[in-house]
């Protein structure tokens, strides 16, 4: 328990950082509200979240306000963050609600005042401090890890690698898949954690394993499921998990030196073109009801305190986590991808 | 009697044609030159040449490029040989086929052969394992590789070689083989002393084409490379767009490409230029085909096989993971599932505002795109007016820059006022119509030959304007060219992907970007799905037209 409020204060340094609120009003879901937004009749939401919960998590929404179609853009984080700063430089407004796994974008948007803070009662009573900007500019939508993950079927599990540092073992060259943090902002955050952890030596050994490089996090799950690789040495575990709960032949591994903790936050847009169906879709994620979708569906973990972890997962407080620095990773992001493309080759 | 509007008309197109061009390449050599600050530099291009990441995909991508040519050379020579000189049976499905085969976009060929032959969820690996009872660690194929990327590469450029081949061997006169048979040289000597020396300058023509193709190819890498761990030159532009973009450093990789690219074809139209003496003068009987005799089933059996490469292998692994729900296993009676074709068409919501956006684009361009090239190709055809030449040289020029280069310049050239189109479908419309004019005007232009003048010269005699000579007697004259051009463009534009995934925005996605995007995440079942969808666009567009391409066909008396 201690260590889980030490792990969740390293991890969300920038939702705490100040003591000094400045958080909005909490705004309530009037029905003056539901009809303005009705009115817009739509809204677009940028993520970084696998299709297979985020396209669901729209779908519901939809069901729960008739008239209201969500238009889901997905692509990893890093893309994401591209093609928001290209679309509102060049003044094209089209997001409404962005969602990623790259917390330090949101540090940067927060700065260059393209976000629009907003909170409901409800989340401002039930999301803890460290689970939201402290100005209400974005909130934590979910919180998953970057974890190590293995084919039973190709390892068995005495073999199984228990951390980082066993993968560079000779026997799993050409055996590994993994993520790129220039395009994801799950191995972004992942890699900034490991560099520090382990050091960018550790990255010089893997690369020389012959891993597969693929671009999103969401990747390595699909690749280990289709027996392409033996071991993801990264992957948000949302997957595994759901692909092992499906019956694929997939076992998680939480590594002894720790596993990458990755906070998803979500913010609305000022420029938005749909302002109230945006209020309301970030409204309806970060209620008891739409976070305990998100848990059903995927068993990430909430922010919602009223919400309860899926059971048959590992609690968050039982794993061994490293911390979260977004600051940090939002400094040294370019010089992150340019070593790991000197390293990987791409 | 209306005002004669053909000099107006000139200098509109012609300065429609520069605007066109001149934008984006313009953009493209300024900003390549100049600094962060606006300040004028060498310093992009210093720091790629001395810069590992890019040397080395430049270097990788000529090998690549080379291996490719020599590939589809050594390929489509033998078969454009055996369906056009010899009674190979199948002969005529064989040509239709491997023209079937240039249907698939490039990336779509590439995700099925990861399909296939990634080490060791590919499905002919698993068969070979199957088989031969090679452990589980042990690939047959290894399609994350260089070599693997030359085979698909070379899978979908091949085809246009073998056109080139097998047209000319067509045309090639029979009366010179029959000639050296009747000097008593037996069918080999004939084919090695007369076919193939007649048919060296179209086979380096292909070559070329073929090199240009690969240098210029984005969409193959793109799938390939990265996992494979090295980038092209096109895929290390296209990273030059992610964040932190470097426009400027993309626009100075776009240059060399572009230089290659000049001189390249430069190459092509001296060899092409040659080609003349193969058919000097003179009407020549039909070629006479060679007997095979016994190598007749072997030499079907070949062609066939080289036809699953492209089309056979990837479209049954294609099906195969439509309907299946993890890609690397064969779909059975208890497995098939509808749930890919489900989530595609009822959950994920890119899907319909993308093929809204696509079909769109497809038919404005191809409208806008053969009307274009249609008066290019008549004022030129005509020598209208004068400086015709310079039009001919405008409408191909945009041969000599390829797709990525094109998406580059152009949003280099459309994010800035006056004309700020970048998040309008209007600059994917540009790019698209852009892209595809050089082909469409050869098209129509050479259509246009077959046309006498002497109609067109009645209709101005009797008073009738160029406009209206051209849309009355002309035009209808040339439907059947003009129809085929209009799908030759549709056709293009529903599979480009390298121009399209520079311009595109989140509002203005195109099929061929959303399966570019699905592929970062790995859904394989959603982009089987989208890409049979997508073919099958296609080839109903094809089928129709030449059902209206059979109708009679006016002949011009001449």
């Amino acid at each position: 328990m201690r260590r889980r409020s030490l792990v969740a204060a390293g991890l969300l340094l920038p939702f705490g950082a100040r003591v000094l609120s400045a958080a909005p009003a909490p705004q309530a879901i009037t029905p003056a509200l539901v009809e303005a937004a009705r009115k817009e009749g739509k809204v677009t939401y940028y993520t970084a979240m696998d299709l297979s919960v985020a396209e669901p998590v729209a779908r519901a929404f939809e069901a729960k306000y008739p008239g209201i179609k969500v238009a889901v853009e997905r692509t990893g984080a890093e893309r994401l963050f591209n093609r928001i700063g290209q679309e509102v430089g060049s003044n094209i407004k089209r997001v409404d609600v962005a969602n990623s796994s790259d917390a330090a974008h949101f540090i940067v948007w927060k700065r260059q005042g393209w976000l629009q803070p907003f909170l409901t009662p409800d989340m401002a009573e039930n999301l803890p401090a460290d689970q939201r900007d402290p100005d209400g500019a974005f909130v934590n939508q979910r919180t998953h890890l970057s974890a190590i993950a293995y084919n039973t079927s190709l390892v068995k599990p005495e073999d199984a690698p228990k951390g980082f540092n066993d993968l560079l073992d000779p026997k799993y060259v050409g055996k590994l898949v993994k993520g790129h943090p220039g395009y994801s902002g799950t191995i972004m955050t992942a890699t900034h954690q490991l560099s520090k952890a382990l050091g960018w030596a550790w990255f010089e050994k893997l690369a020389k394993q012959k891993v597969l490089q693929v671009q999103s996090a969401t990747e390595p799950p699909k690749r280990i499921e289709a027996g392409e690789r033996a071991v993801a040495v990264d992957g948000s575990d949302y997957l595994f998990w759901m692909a092992k709960e499906r019956g694929a032949p997939i076992e998680v591994v939480h590594a002894v030196e720790g596993t990458p903790q990755i906070s998803n936050p979500m913010a609305i847009f000022k420029a938005a073109p749909n302002p109230n169906a945006a209020r309301l879709l970030v409204a309806w994620i970060m209620s008891a009801e739409g976070q305990q979708f998100i848990v059903n569906l995927s068993g990430q973990y909430p922010a919602h305190k009223l919400v309860k972890a899926k059971a048959g997962r590992p609690a968050l407080a039982s794993i061994k986590t490293l911390p979260e620095d977004p600051a940090e990773v939002e400094k040294s992001a370019d010089e992150i991808k340019t070593r790991y493309q000197r390293l990987f080759k791409v | 009697m209306t005002r004669d509007l053909s000099r107006p008309v000139l200098i509109a197109v012609s300065a429609l044609l520069a605007a066109m061009i001149a934008l984006p390449v313009g953009w493209l050599l300024v900003v390549s030159l100049t600094d962060k600050e606006g300040g004028a530099t060498l310093a992009n291009f210093v720091a790629l040449f001395t810069d590992p990441t890019f040397v080395d995909p430049l270097i990788t991508t000529l090998i690549i490029a080379c291996s490719v040519s020599v590939i589809c050379c050594l390929v489509a020579a033998p078969l454009g040989w055996l369906v056009a000189r010899t009674d190979m049976p199948l002969a005529r499905t064989v040509r239709t086929l491997v023209m079937a085969s240039l249907v698939t976009p490039p990336f779509v060929g590439a995700i099925a052969w990861e399909m296939l032959a990634a080490p060791n969820s590919g499905l002919l690996n698993q068969l070979w394992r199957l088989i031969s009872g090679m452990p589980p660690d042990e690939a047959l194929f290894d399609i994350y590789s260089l070599a693997g990327l030359i085979f698909v590469i070379s899978c979908y450029t091949f085809p246009y070689v073998f056109i080139l081949v097998a047209n000319a061997l067509d045309r090639m006169p029979g009366e010179l083989e029959d000639a050296s048979s009747m000097l008593g040289a037996r069918t080999w000597q004939t084919a090695r002393r007369i076919t193939v020396p007649l048919a060296l300058p179209t086979l380096l023509a292909g070559a070329l084409v073929a090199f240009l193709q690969a240098l210029n190819l984005f969409g193959s890498p793109a799938i390939l490379a990265i996992p494979a761990g090295f980038h092209t030159l096109t895929t290390r532009i296209w990273s030059l767009f992610q964040f932190p973009p470097k426009p400027e450093l993309a626009a100075a990789a776009s240059v060399p490409l572009l230089v290659l690219t000049i001189l390249l074809l430069r190459a092509q139209a001296m060899a092409l230029g040659r080609r003349g003496y193969a058919v000097l003068g003179g009407k020549y009987g039909s070629p006479r085909p060679i007997r095979l005799g016994w190598l007749r089933g072997p030499a079907v059996a070949l062609a066939l096989f080289v036809l699953a490469m492209p089309l056979f292998l990837p479209y049954a692994a294609l099906f195969n993971s439509a309907f299946s729900r993890v890609a690397s296993r064969i779909v059975t009676l208890e497995t098939i599932t509808l749930h890919n074709v489900r989530f595609t068409f009822l959950e994920l919501s890119s899907t319909m505002p993308a093929l809204k956006n696509t079909f769109l684009l497809a038919t404005a361009s191809a409208t806008l795109g053969a009307l274009l090239a249609l008066l290019i190709a008549y004022i030129v055809a005509r020598k209208a007016v004068r400086g015709h030449r310079v039009l001919a040289f405008l409408a191909t020029a945009p041969l000599a820059i390829p797709g990525i280069v094109l998406g580059v310049g152009l949003f280099l050239a459309y994010t800035r006022p006056p004309l700020a189109l970048y998040g309008t479908l209007w600059i994917l419309l540009i790019a698209f119509v852009t892209i595809e004019l050089p082909a469409a005007y050869q098209q129509l232009g050479s259509a246009f030959h077959a046309v006498h003048p002497e109609l067109e010269e009645a209709g101005r005699m009797l008073g009738a304007t160029r406009l209206r000579t051209l849309a009355d007697i002309t035009a209808p004259l040339l439907r059947s060219a003009v129809i085929a051009t209009w799908c030759f463009i549709f056709v293009a534009t529903i599979r480009e992907l390298s121009a399209a995934v520079i311009l595109f925005t989140s509002e203005t996605k195109v099929l061929s970007v959303l399966i570019f995007d699905l592929k970062e995440s790995g859904d394989v079942g959603a982009i089987a799905v989208l890409s049979l969808s997508m073919v099958a666009i296609t080839t109903i567009v094809i089928a129709a037209a030449n059902r209206l391409h059979v109708r009679p066909q006016m002949r011009p008396a001449t």
